[in-house]
């Protein structure tokens, strides 16, 4: 769809920057000492620290990504949901604590608290930075998506934008600022979404939304067709030319037509005996983008969304719902969904995406997305990327960087915990209103279903501009607040575990916070780089790969720290190593990346299964426990000195 | 430059903590487990009705509300056992809200806590 700036937009947009960049300022002086610039200086109260970690935790990948998913794929989005959640039990039962007690700045000062090994120290450090890289590129790739449609931006300028914000935001005031900075962005989202699934409810469900009246509803006709089996099609609209057919995958059949000079692409419905009108992007030989055979400006690429009959009327509109009436009218009507096909023609390619009608009570359950359905022809393989996803969501949370920085902004082992509780009830609330956003902007007729990421942020353009602008700003923040965290814990990888402790360089406090502001800069620099070359790529699926190289690397190590009193130093290195390599290795030899980032078509990925955790997690525990037991055994006497 | 960070006054509510979490942890792993054992093995026990909502919602909303509950549960039964453990000394954060403390070390000592 064609994505015009408001004003307002960008007017809430610029004095929201305006804000961050004076907390900043107003924080910088603050920041003078080490523990200020890395870890606020131990003294936000939790309350606001819980409230930080839901703006934390709440990226682009759940506010954007969770609801787009949701809007086009119904329940298996809000698995992420599910998954995101119940990673915080292990961050509050197993971890919370004790991070807090063993460590200072930085999650390998925990993790090295019993050894003092430069080889943590180290490897440690390497994978907070490669964990902090592979959740800041998807932060970044939707910061460029989101300021395209917000200020009419190319897409590496909104990188550019995002990243030197936040390197100001960083190299001034640390995690003082970006503290603030994401209470603020966390409680403004839990705030507004809540506003937006309210309006959802009070403007009811109909079978053809019309965006309260600002956009006229668009009907997707179809056209009879004289005796569809017969190899060539007849059919009845006679101002209608027929062109050609193009063959899709399978039993698809498609069909160009031509009425007044203008061409567009049909399905061919062979059961109901009909063309259905699709929606196409077509790029030409000469490179020329058409969408629905016409310019972007003409807005001619529908946006979709809408249920094709409630309670068995193809003609309904309810009233006010609830939270139980909502769920309900879906489950007992039928949703339109659409599905996508690329089909090659003469040298352009069309992207077609067709109707697909599907029962209420399948979207509200698993299996439109990942198939977990022997019946409906799901393999082994299917089953154990699933099981692997929702292992990756449970023991990711937990090993984050930039979560675990978040234990040394509170004073006391007290305070992390309640803050983890604060963090828990707001983070689960917000999971909660996904559903119905992203169900909200399923049937409201608002998807761009070629940027699926923009469902929330449209389905409040529905209900007027300024709501809009509002959720646009704050979808923006998201990216900021989070993009800020994880610098600073790439910076305090860099400027306290490797140059101080590892190198051995003994910076003073100053230079520390120096050699940290330099390191939030380089950082930042090398994600807005990134942030350029991975545009396109998507938002959820790069941060599914963060959760698993996260709780492949780092969870093991914590976890048997804490609970294994003969874990060795050489046992966590071993981890570490292990998980971070066999997580990355199994992710680029995977079908997934062979054709989404390799582009290789047709060609077979050594790895059956897209999700690493299921294989790298338990090695990652094995390889700890086995190097361990032969070090402990080597040295004759155990190197640990017992839990915490 | 090396250890733990900060010395925390002795917490003699670490190790019922630590239980108390580990047990807590693992009753919530059994309902997770239990989410994705129907969703592979039974798929279509997740579209059963359940009032106007089915067992996938009910489910997945389920555990979202179950993490609240046992967070909370968590929470309580630790403060108290800090209060009840601690003799009120490691208990701070509950009476001053809203006050941040400029030097830890000095307040928990003039409180008069003993470093570890």
């Amino acid at each position: 769809m064609n994505y015009v700036p408001s004003p307002w937009a960008v007017v809430l947009f610029l004095s929201f920057v305006a804000s961050v960049l004076m907390i900043s300022y107003h924080f910088a002086r603050r920041t003078k000492s080490a523990s200020g610039y890395f870890a606020a200086g131990g003294n936000i109260h939790w309350s606001v620290n819980g409230i930080a970690f839901a703006g934390d935790y709440l990226s682009a990948a759940s506010f954007l990504g969770i609801c787009g998913m949701i809007a086009v794929s119904g329940y298996d989005g809000f698995l992420y949901s599910i998954g995101y959640l119940a990673g915080w039990i292990v961050a509050l039962f197993i971890v919370a604590e004790p991070m807090k007690r063993m460590g200072k700045y930085t999650f390998t000062d925990a993790l090295d608290s019993k050894f003092n090994s430069k080889g943590i120290q180290l490897v440690a450090a390497i994978s907070t930075l490669v964990v902090s890289l592979f959740y800041l590129i998807p932060q970044m790739v939707g910061a460029g998506s989101l300021v395209t449609p917000l200020l009419g931006l190319p897409h590496w300028a909104g990188v550019v934008m995002v990243g030197t914000i936040v390197i100001i935001i960083v190299a001034t005031a640390g995690m003082t600022s970006t503290t603030y900075v994401q209470f603020l962005k966390g409680g403004l989202l839990i705030i507004f979404s809540m506003t937006l699934v309210f309006m959802v409810f009070s403007r009811g469900i109909s079978t053809e939304p019309n965006q309260g009246g600002d956009v006229p509803y668009h009907n997707f006709v179809t056209i009879g067709v004289l005796d569809p089996t017969k190899g060539a099609v007849d059919i009845e609209d006679k101002s209608y030319q027929i062109i050609k057919e193009l063959p899709g995958s399978g039993s698809l059949r498609f069909l160009v037509l031509k009425k007044s000079g203008a061409q567009s692409i049909w399905r061919l419905n062979e059961q109901e005996g009909v063309l259905e009108e699709t929606l196409v992007i077509s790029q030409l030989a000469d490179g020329t983008i058409l969408y629905n055979g016409a310019d972007k400006e003409d807005e001619r690429f529908f946006q979709i969304g809408h249920m094709s009959e409630i309670d068995g009327n193809p003609n309904a509109k309810t009233g006010t719902l609830n939270l139980f009436s909502f769920i309900d009218t879906i489950k007992k009507g039928t949703v339109i969904r659409w599905n996508k096909q690329v089909v090659a023609d003469n040298g352009s390619k069309h992207t077609i995406y067709y109707q697909n009608p599907t029962p209420g009570k399948d979207v509200l359950s698993p299996g439109l997305k990942y198939k977990i359905d022997s019946e409906k022809g799901a393999k082994a393989t299917d089953k154990i990327d699933f099981i692997s996803l929702m292992l990756a969501l449970f023991l990711g949370t937990a090993a984050l960087p930039h979560i675990l920085i978040r234990y040394y902004t509170v004073p006391d082992p007290a305070s992390a915990r309640k803050s983890t509780i604060v963090a828990i009830a707001a983070i689960g609330f917000f999971y909660v209103l996904t559903l119905y956003m992203g169900l909200g902007a399923m049937v409201s007729g608002v998807i761009d279903i070629s940027n699926d990421n923009m469902s929330a942020p449209l389905l409040a353009k529905s209900f007027g501009v300024t709501i809009f602008a509002v959720i646009s700003a704050i979808a923006f923040a998201t990216v900021l607040g989070t993009v800020s965290g994880l610098i600073v814990a790439a910076s305090g990888a860099v400027a306290h575990d490797l140059m101080d402790r590892f190198l051995g360089m003994n910076l003073g406090d100053k230079n520390k916070v120096r050699a940290g502001k330099i390191a939030a800069v380089a950082v930042g620099t090398i994600a807005i780089v990134l942030g350029i070359l991975f545009k396109g790529m998507n938002v959820s699926f790069l941060v599914g790969w963060a959760f698993a190289v996260a709780a492949s690397a780092n969870l093991p190590a914590i976890v048997m720290i804490l609970f294994w009193k003969r874990t060795t130093a050489e046992g966590v290195i071993a981890s570490i190593l292990v998980g971070l390599v066999s997580a990355l290795g199994l992710i680029l030899l995977s079908q997934e990346t062979y054709n989404n980032l390799y582009h290789l078509v047709n060609v077979t990925a050594p790895v059956p299964i897209s999700n690493p955790a299921i294989i790298s997690v338990p090695l990652s525990f094995l390889t700890l426990v086995a190097v361990s037991l032969y070090t402990a055994g080597k040295k004759s006497q155990p190197s640990s000195q017992g839990g915490v | 430059m090396h250890g733990p960070a900060q010395e925390w006054k002795k917490d003699s509510a670490s190790s019922i903590k630590e239980l108390l979490g580990v047990w807590l942890f693992f009753l919530y792993l059994i309902v997770y487990v239990g989410f994705i054992v129907i969703n592979v093995v039974s798929p279509k026990f997740m579209s059963i009705d359940v009032g106007s909502l089915n067992v996938a919602i009910t489910y997945g909303m389920g555990l979202i509300v179950l993490a609240m509950v046992l967070a909370f549960a968590y929470n309580h039964v630790s403060t108290h056992a800090e209060e009840l453990l601690n003799n009120g000394h490691e208990i701070e954060e509950d009476d001053d809200q809203g006050k941040h403390r400029n030097n830890d070390r000095d307040q928990h000592q003039r409180r008069g806590g003993k470093a570890e």
